[in-house]
């Protein structure tokens, strides 16, 4: 059986790197008592794998994991147990069970959401949220092509960012209805914006090209903004936070011909009610949105 | 949640920030506010090592058992933390808490190795503490010394207010309480040392004062003030079943050295090699008992979710109840635990149960002669006789296994070439035992690994009169050995690995040193020497510089052989095996004779005074 779970990333937990996650949740998995699947041989290892690696100092409410387990309880007790012995900063949001066939998390990534706001005591990007919206429009839609260099392993390329930005727009932190409205549920954003109540916050929302093919990480996206401005980046001067992970709606996160033509049909049945109710079918759906609760 | 005592930026520039954040799995959390006293225990050096010792996670657990103490943890910065620190002026802090140090009422520091010494000088140093226990007032947390190295803890005795000499389960409340109750009545630094001077096992350097003759050895060690006892005994904790033992390790996110559940079998060791200080100062040799550690490893891997799981001790395959031990352990592989092995004796036993755990083509056999020739082996009483080598080689080639590990020591006193060139041949002999199978049968060469370290002469050991070498003898004795290599019928399957030597020079300066090399210790931090055991960092020549200074001889501490009247600077602590036991098997290592271990029989080490462990069941 496989399992879909979503945890969220805060506080502290922001320092473990992305290997050590995968031990953390090994460790946390047994000491939960989930009845997970290992691979044979000498050294047998859980089946595990991590839809999107999340880079050190980046906190997240999307992230996600895939496990096969050989017997399952129900999502609210499983959550339960994985909560219980979870560390202060980690918390599990979904635990959903997957078709059989179902491919991985990380096969199915194609975008993800930041939310990225300035660290007390760096020079803000801009004053005020309209300000700042201004400035977002300046580089997103007054630029035809957002060209960088990026430093790979063995060379530099160029590259055109603009394609790989989803979505680029500013919003007030120091208004809760803002962070509402993006589904943030972690307690240490919540607790730096009611620092910030009285003011006004102004922060960035990122919808980026995510995945094994093309990747953006949103530091690429800030550091191109700020040289457009020129303003000087200062890498540590932000809090990245990951709200969300998704697949494209239009691929199909199932293997076999029988699933796949179940999904596609339902799919067209979405669609449909999309149609009829006059809005536009969502591009992109979250990873959890592909499993069921048990 | 904590705020963390770095910043963000800080965090973010240093390797591994994990290290310094605390909040693992099965952390303790208390109000700091609501206790008496607050410890910070501290192993100097890196995380990854500091966390995968017991006796810490043994101590923080007893510790944080009572309701009026909170014992947090601590552990050397890595040296690019430690810059940074130094430069923005930022105090050493607690992991739980991300307290300063300094603010504690104690800071214990468990000191396992003489390379870790500067490391304490670090620790002391970044927490804003005095380096000198003179130099400390009533605002200093009370400085405390454990651990292995305190058996001779002169060469650090100008750092530390207090040694606890021995193990750790049995006098911590005694002097918890006693610390309490003399803060209670205002008591001051100083009254609350000569206070718990009184108490089993406690050594406070300061209350004793040292003579020396004309030729630099010690004239007298006598306590200043007549209700301070002249001589400590060790502490010992006889009942290993019945006592305390974490239940809830700490699991750490990154991967450290141990990075495992750790069972502790036994304490102490039966052989008595007269090389090893372990196998005098942990006597007598004490078992826990099976359904006791039956049921620590299951709790253990319940809480921490660790995949694998070891076995802690000297000598495993003494262990009366290892059989039933290792195969209760093997049932957990179906739920995905690995159990890591113990060296232990070759035999039909352990070779059935390496196979069921291990895979035979990777993993390979160790035996630990340390001495090439059997009259060495005597010597050093190390009792491997060269047939049950050979004979436990030969069962493992038939079951498959095709790599051999050897280790050895070079320097070992009365040492011969002879000797030397012992060890390369018996390495080809075993490789020989190999090649007896048929060729089709065995699966391609065998690999037979060589090491060599150089003999360091420890306190309470019956080499602990003895000499040790220059640097270039050393080096020149595994030249010899190497070339020896070179003229064995198998020298493509054999492969030889030696250290260099300076690094023992150090450690044969400090295992036997005096107050007065502890002058070296704090010029050579001064120079900047820190993580000595880590050979990146380690500087050879600032501590050659250091000693010069000094006007320290290195050759008057490890060139002599002492004589056996000879004050040692150890000679007040009392580890439970005597002198005249000691003299004796320097005696009897000098005639080439074998001591039989304390199952076979009572030698009359001193031990049986504590009224338990082989002792005991000798007498049955």
């Amino acid at each position: 059986m496989n399992i879909r779970i979503k945890f969220q990333k805060y506080g502290v937990m922001k320092f473990i790197g992305h290997l050590d996650m995968m031990r953390y949740f090994q460790k946390a998995i047994r000491r939960a008592d989930i009845d997970i699947a290992y691979s044979e041989g000498y050294s047998p290892h859980q089946i595990m794998s991590f839809a999107a690696p999340l880079g050190v100092g980046v906190t997240s409410d999307g992230e996600y994991l895939d496990i096969e387990v050989k017997s399952s309880k129900s999502s609210k007790e499983s959550m339960q147990a994985l909560n219980e012995t979870m560390a202060e900063g980690i918390s599990i949001l979904e635990y959903r069970k997957l078709p059989d066939t179902a491919k991985t998390s990380m096969s199915l990534v194609a975008a993800a959401d930041y939310l990225v706001y300035q660290k007390p005591g760096y020079a803000l990007l801009a004053d005020t949220y309209a300000q700042l919206q201004a400035k977002v429009e300046a580089f997103y839609e007054g630029q035809p092509q957002i060209m960088i260099t990026k430093q790979t392993k063995k060379r530099e390329i160029e590259m055109n960012l603009k394609p790989l930005i989803y979505e680029m727009k500013s919003l007030n932190m120091g208004c809760g209805q803002a962070l509402e409205g993006l589904g943030v549920r972690n307690p240490q954003i919540l607790a730096d914006c009611r620092e910030g109540e009285t003011s006004e916050m102004p922060a960035l929302f990122l919808k980026l090209c995510t995945g094994s093919a093309d990747n953006v990480k949103p530091e690429l996206v800030l550091e191109a903004f700020c040289r457009f401005h020129g303003i000087c980046y200062e890498a540590l001067g932000f809090q990245i936070h990951r709200l969300e992970v998704y697949a494209r709606s239009e691929e199909v996160p199932v293997k076999g011909e029988y699933e796949r033509q179940a999904y596609l049909d339902s799919l067209e049945r979405q669609r449909e009610i999309y149609r009829q109710k006059g809005i536009d079918f969502p591009q992109f759906l979250a990873l959890g949105e592909l499993g069921k609760d048990i | 949640m904590n705020k963390l005592a770095l910043s963000d930026e800080i965090l973010m520039s240093v390797d591994k920030p994990a290290r310094y954040i605390g909040n693992e799995i099965n952390i303790v959390r208390k109000n700091p506010r609501d206790m008496a006293i607050r410890f910070a225990m501290c192993f100097p050096d890196v995380y990854e090592i500091g966390m995968s010792h017991l006796g810490i996670q043994i101590l923080y657990d007893m510790f944080n058992q009572r309701e009026d103490v909170y014992c947090e943890r601590v552990y050397s910065p890595w040296v690019d933390l430690h810059k940074i620190m130094k430069e923005q002026n930022i105090p050493l802090f607690t992991l739980e808490t991300q307290s300063p140090v300094k603010d504690m009422d104690f800071l214990g520091i468990t000191i396992q190795y003489e390379m870790c010494y500067t490391n304490i000088l670090q620790v002391l140093d970044l927490s804003q503490i005095p380096l000198l226990a003179k130099m400390r007032t009533e605002d200093d947390p009370i400085v405390i010394g454990g651990g292995p190295c305190t058996y001779n803890p002169e060469p650090l005795a100008d750092f530390f207010d207090i040694f606890y000499i021995g193990e750790g389960e049995t006098q911590y409340d005694a002097l918890f309480d006693l610390y309490k109750s003399v803060r209670a009545k205002g008591g001051t630094r100083c009254e609350f040392l000569r206070a718990v001077s009184q108490l089993p096992g406690i050594y406070v350097p300061s209350l004793y004062e040292i003579s020396y003759k004309s030729d630099g050895t010690i004239e007298a060690f006598q306590p200043r003030y007549e209700d301070v006892p002249p001589t400590i005994r060790k502490e010992i904790q006889m009942d290993l079943t019945d006592t305390v033992y974490p239940r809830k390790p700490l699991v750490p996110y990154i991967k450290v050295t141990q990075d495992r559940v750790v069972l502790e079998i036994q304490r102490g060791c039966i052989r008595g090699c007269r090389f090893c200080q372990a196998g005098m100062i942990y006597r007598p040799t004490r078992e826990r008992d099976v359904d006791m550690l039956k049921e620590c490893a299951r709790e253990m891997l319940e809480s921490s979710g660790h995949e694998e799981i070891s076995l802690s001790s000297l000598s495993s395959s003494d262990y009366s109840r290892l059989p039933e031990l290792i195969n209760y352990l093997i049932g957990f592989k179906e739920k995905g635990v690995n159990i890591s092995l113990p060296s232990l004796r070759i035999d039909a036993f352990s070779l059935d149960v390496m196979s069921k755990v291990q895979d035979i083509r990777k993993s390979s056999l160790t035996f630990a002669p340390e001495a090439g020739s059997q009259r060495l082996r005597n010597v050093i009483n190390k009792g491997l006789a060269e047939s049950v080598i050979l004979e436990g080689a030969g069962l493992a080639f038939e079951g498959g296994w095709q790599k051999v590990k050897l280790y050895f020591m070079l320097g070992l006193p009365t040492e011969t070439e002879n000797d030397m060139q012992e060890i390369p041949r018996l390495a080809d002999k075993i490789a020989r035992r190999y090649y007896e199978i048929p060729k089709e049968k065995r699966n391609g060469k065998c690999q037979i690994t060589i090491s060599t370290s150089f003999f360091v002469p420890k306190p309470f050991t019956p080499f602990q009169w003895a000499s040790m070498q220059t640097k270039e003898e050393y080096l020149r004795r595994a030249r010899i050995v190497n070339e020896e290599m070179k003229e064995q019928l198998n020298r493509k399957s054999l492969k030889y690995n030696w250290h260099e030597a300076d690094v023992t020079v150090l450690e044969g300066v400090f295992a036997r040193g005096d107050r007065r090399v502890g002058q070296v210790l704090l010029s050579a931090y001064e120079k900047g020497c820190i993580f000595d055991s880590w050979s990146e960092f380690f500087d050879n020549s600032k501590w050659m510089d250091a000693f010069q200074e000094c006007g320290v001889s290195i050759d008057f501490y490890n060139l002599r052989e002492r004589d056996l009247d000879e004050i040692l600077p150890w000679d007040f602590i009392d580890c439970g095996v005597s002198k005249s036991f000691l003299k004796r098997e320097w005696k009897n290592a000098m005639e080439g004779k074998v001591t039989p271990n304390c199952k076979m029989q009572c030698n009359g080490c001193g031990a049986a005074q504590f009224e338990g462990g082989v002792c005991l069941e000798h007498q049955n």
